[in-house]
């Protein structure tokens, strides 16, 4: 098992050095000027902004140095936010989407798995269609329309639900986390109903109804380890996925978010703040991928078997 | 069977469980609401704010915070913007109209308690023109005497730069020409002062992105103090007690917030979280207009929508191509179907009444005119023509009036134009390389006075971008209209350096802009100007009587 870790993040190191690279030569590659602005500005005054960002130097000492203040963990100035450096503001938008990410996790397991387990109890009845077309629903619904008909439905017609913000007025975050959860709810429900349905029609779920067991006790206790396990391998992707993708939910709420960093770093070509936050995602990816991956081989006696027998 | 049994009796529990949890969490007192008992005004801000440095920001929601946090030497009148006193009491004008004399009000403090004096003013300035800070509204400083020489390096003492300190609370600037429009230059906030103390605790003054703007090292002399910023959260502003006129301030407090996003902002509004937009959608506009009128604000704004054409290349260096372009836009048609804001068709570049100043124009629609026009220059029906080239940057907005337009020049000029939107800083890069045929473009006056619009145009001018220039042209703007002795001559001289301008048409207007924000009723002493700036000071909240007035 700790083998298997320690490759795994062995291997990430490259994977990251390729994701910094590529991203700082095709940011620069890109067409349009970070330092461009709709008025004209004095030839003295762009040299001398220019310079500030070391954009007079040649691409690759911008790289190396680039390079030698990442391997300190300085994501160096911001282009538009005079003043202010990268690390601050992630520091600054990362907490808001973490724990969107979290709430929406959240939704997306209890509502999912619930919708799946219980459509996998009847397979082919109503009890199956109904919550596995409102999952087929949810899949092909877009957050950028879920989120203002949610909003319509219960922040302006039923007044129950603030609107938008972050931790301003109670309540504020339910609605953000259920929108951007759905579309995951949806995924999460498709996957624990195959899992179950394979799970259930296993030797030793008969064995137990042979037993006797009440039926509550072999869905939850011996029906849902291995039901699940599909479900464990997509959480960890799925995860970064929130973090990285909330920025239409964030837009749609108004979260301070690391989303519409992202974005909007990549609209105003603000060099160190999409390496900054491309970098960071990436990070966020490969480590909850490796986290599922970990879990999986966990809860998964074959494969702890099997990983086991190597490392010997 | 046991098991659908107690998932019958589970799903409804749940659901009724969820059920009691959501109205437990009913939305509570809104912003507004809020606002309203504590004297906060909830201001909606477009974006999260580059800096609040005066001396380098440049966009409209930065100036917005700037307002509330700075007093001005002279600043305007709410509605007509005519000069009103700042931190100057009174001035005087020499008769020959190039020194003025500033008397500084003796009771106006800095946030800390300490002398807003003359010096303070002069030592601003010294900061906003240092090259090193890059400041990108040096343009502004340009009437006063040596300013030019100083910002392009080719003096280095800043004395002999037309700004003399008289005494602690006397100070004096002198221009290089008589500048009507000047007093009207310094309520701009390239030209607010700033406090020279706070800002050398923070390193050179020189310095870009200082820490000296932030809450806590933040010093200002207007009627509000920073005392919060969270990044893309807002802004929070507070009553400064030291501001010389603080007993005529009502609000307690201005939170600025970020709202990027148009739609949400709407949705804020009309969720009560919000006292102001800063936009409002298009598609709302009519609603709000039939509706809740008393909620909207839409009134002409100091800003022309046009288009540029690059006079360089052929057939557009063509004057006579130029016109026939020009002449077959129908503009009542564009505003009236496509931006439906209360945005006015523009013939002019200059906005019509601009300080009194309004300009004659030959560029009506005249489709007929338009094609004698395109056939005088050589290419009868677009004969000759191959196609041409519309660049706008990505906007939806910027879309349908360029596709409006592409299908008035093929139906009028028989001309095939192709369509190219680009990000906006690639469009940026694009315009100012020269890198287009026809580029969409606009300009917001910074100051209200026609030069604003005008002097853009002159050769080599860095915002003009077409390739085009006319000697005649640049003397007026540049030589004879700043030695005009009256008001009257000098609008004269600009309305004939426009009558160029609108014959050679380097750019054809298209609109002129509009303000559109929604305004919570609550919210009074709003008053609406050309230049869309808001006096923070002459604000209060006082709610409607009737809460239950629908929207």
């Amino acid at each position: 098992m700790l083998r298997f870790t320690l490759i795994r993040l062995l291997q990430a190191i490259p994977v990251l050095f390729a994701v910094v690279t590529l991203t700082f030569f095709l940011v620069r590659a890109a067409p349009g000027d970070p330092l461009a602005s709709d008025k004209a500005m004095p030839p003295e005054v762009y040299a001398e902004l220019t310079a500030l960002y070391g954009l007079d130097k040649p691409v690759w000492q911008q790289y190396v140095s680039y390079l030698g203040n990442l391997l300190q963990g300085e994501f160096g100035p911001s282009f538009k936010y005079v003043g202010r450096t990268v690390n601050e503001l992630i520091a600054a938008g990362l907490p808001a989407t973490a724990e969107l990410g979290i709430y929406a996790m959240l939704v997306a397991v209890l509502i999912g798995v619930s919708a799946g387990v219980f459509a996998a109890l009847r397979p082919n009845s109503a009890q199956d269609y109904v919550p596995m077309s409102v999952a087929m629903m949810g899949i092909c619904m877009p957050s950028f329309l879920l989120g203002p008909l949610l909003v319509l439905v219960f922040g302006l017609w039923l007044d129950w639900l603030p609107i938008s913000g972050w931790g301003v007025i109670p309540g504020d975050k339910i609605l953000p986390a259920i929108t951007l959860g759905a579309a995951y709810a949806a995924y999460v429900a498709r996957l624990s109903r195959g899992g179950m349905l394979e799970v259930m029609s296993q030797d030793y779920i008969r064995t137990a109804r042979a037993k006797g067991l009440p039926e509550w006790r072999i869905v939850f206790k011996h029906g849902l380890r291995g039901g699940l396990i599909p479900v464990v391998a997509f959480l960890g992707p799925a995860f970064a996925g929130l973090l990285s993708g909330s920025f239409v939910v964030e837009t749609v709420f108004q979260i301070p978010g690391m989303g519409r960093l992202y974005v909007q770093g990549a609209f105003n070509r603000d060099y160190t703040l999409i390496m900054g936050t491309t970098v960071l995602f990436a990070t966020l990816i490969i480590v909850f991928n490796l986290l599922s991956d970990i879990l999986s081989v966990w809860l998964n006696p074959k494969l702890r078997q099997q990983y086991q027998g190597s490392s010997q | 069977m046991n098991l659908s049994l107690s998932a019958q009796r589970l799903v409804p529990a749940v659901a009724v469980a969820l059920l009691v949890l959501l109205t437990a969490c009913s939305a509570g007192e809104t912003n507004v609401e809020r606002g309203n008992r504590e004297g906060i005004l909830y201001w909606g801000n477009g974006t999260e704010p580059q800096e609040l440095d005066p001396h380098i920001t440049t966009g409209v929601p930065e100036s917005y915070i700037q307002e509330a946090l700075f007093e001005p030497l002279v600043n305007s009148h709410p509605e007509t913007l005519e000069p009103a006193p700042g931190v100057a009491q009174r001035w005087q004008v020499s008769d020959d109209g190039t020194t003025y004399t500033f008397y500084l009000n003796p009771k106006a403090r800095w946030s800390d308690g300490e002398p807003v004096t003359a010096e303070d003013f002069r030592w601003s300035l010294w900061r906003a023109m240092h090259p090193k800070l890059g400041n990108q509204y040096s343009y502004m400083y340009y009437p006063i005497k040596n300013a030019t020489p100083y910002l392009r390096g080719d003096i280095s003492n800043f004395d002999e730069v037309g700004i003399r300190v008289i005494d602690s609370h006397t100070l004096q600037i002198q221009l290089e020409n008589p500048t009507p429009y000047f007093l009207g230059l310094l309520s701009h906030h390239s030209y607010y002062p700033v406090p020279r103390n706070a800002i050398e605790a923070h390193g050179d003054p020189w310095k870009r992105g200082s820490h000296w703007t932030r809450p806590g090292n933040m010093v200002s002399n207007g009627a509000f103090q920073l005392s919060e910023w969270k990044l893309f959260n807002y802004i929070a502003v507070d009553k400064n007690p030291h501001y010389h006129k603080a007993d005529e301030v009502a609000l307690n407090g201005i939170r600025f917030l970020p709202t990027e996003n148009v739609t949400t902002e709407e949705r804020m509004f009309r969720a009560n979280q919000l006292h102001y937009t800063y936009e409002l959608p298009a598609d709302k506009t009519e609603f709000y207009r039939t509706n809740a009128p008393q909620q909207l604000r839409n009134q002409p704004y100091l800003g022309t929508y046009f288009y540029r054409l690059n006079t360089r290349i052929k057939p557009l260096n063509d004057p006579k191509v130029r016109r026939a372009l020009a002449l077959a836009i129908d503009r009542q048609k564009i505003v009236e179907r496509i931006t439906k804001q209360g945005q006015l068709p523009a013939y002019t570049i200059t906005p019509p009444n601009t300080a009194g100043y309004s300009a004659e124009s030959s560029l009506i629609y005249d489709p007929e005119r338009a094609r004698e026009l395109l056939a005088e220059a050589g290419y009868p029906n677009g004969e000759g023509i191959d196609s041409l080239e519309v660049l706008y940057n990505t906007k939806e907005t910027h879309r349908k009036i360029a596709v409006a337009v592409q299908q008035m020049w093929k139906k009028e000029l028989n001309i095939n134009i192709i369509l190219r939107n680009e990000d906006w800083k690639v469009y940026l890069d694009s315009e100012k390389r020269g890198k287009f045929q026809i580029s969409r473009a606009s300009w917001i006056g910074d100051y209200l006075d026609p030069n604003t619009f005008l002097d853009m145009w002159i050769k080599d001018g860095g915002n003009n971008r077409t390739g085009w220039h006319n000697p005649e042209y640049d003397r007026l703007v540049l030589e004879q209209a700043p030695q005009a002795t009256s008001r009257e001559e000098r609008h004269n001289l600009l309305m004939k350096a426009e009558k160029i301008l609108l014959d050679e048409v380097p750019a054809i207007p298209i609109y002129t802009y509009a303000t559109r924000h929604l305004v919570d009723p609550s919210l009074k002493g709003f008053s609406s100007n050309l230049l869309d700036r808001p006096f923070f000071s002459h604000f209060y909240l006082e709610p409607e009587p009737n809460p239950d007035s629908e929207q």
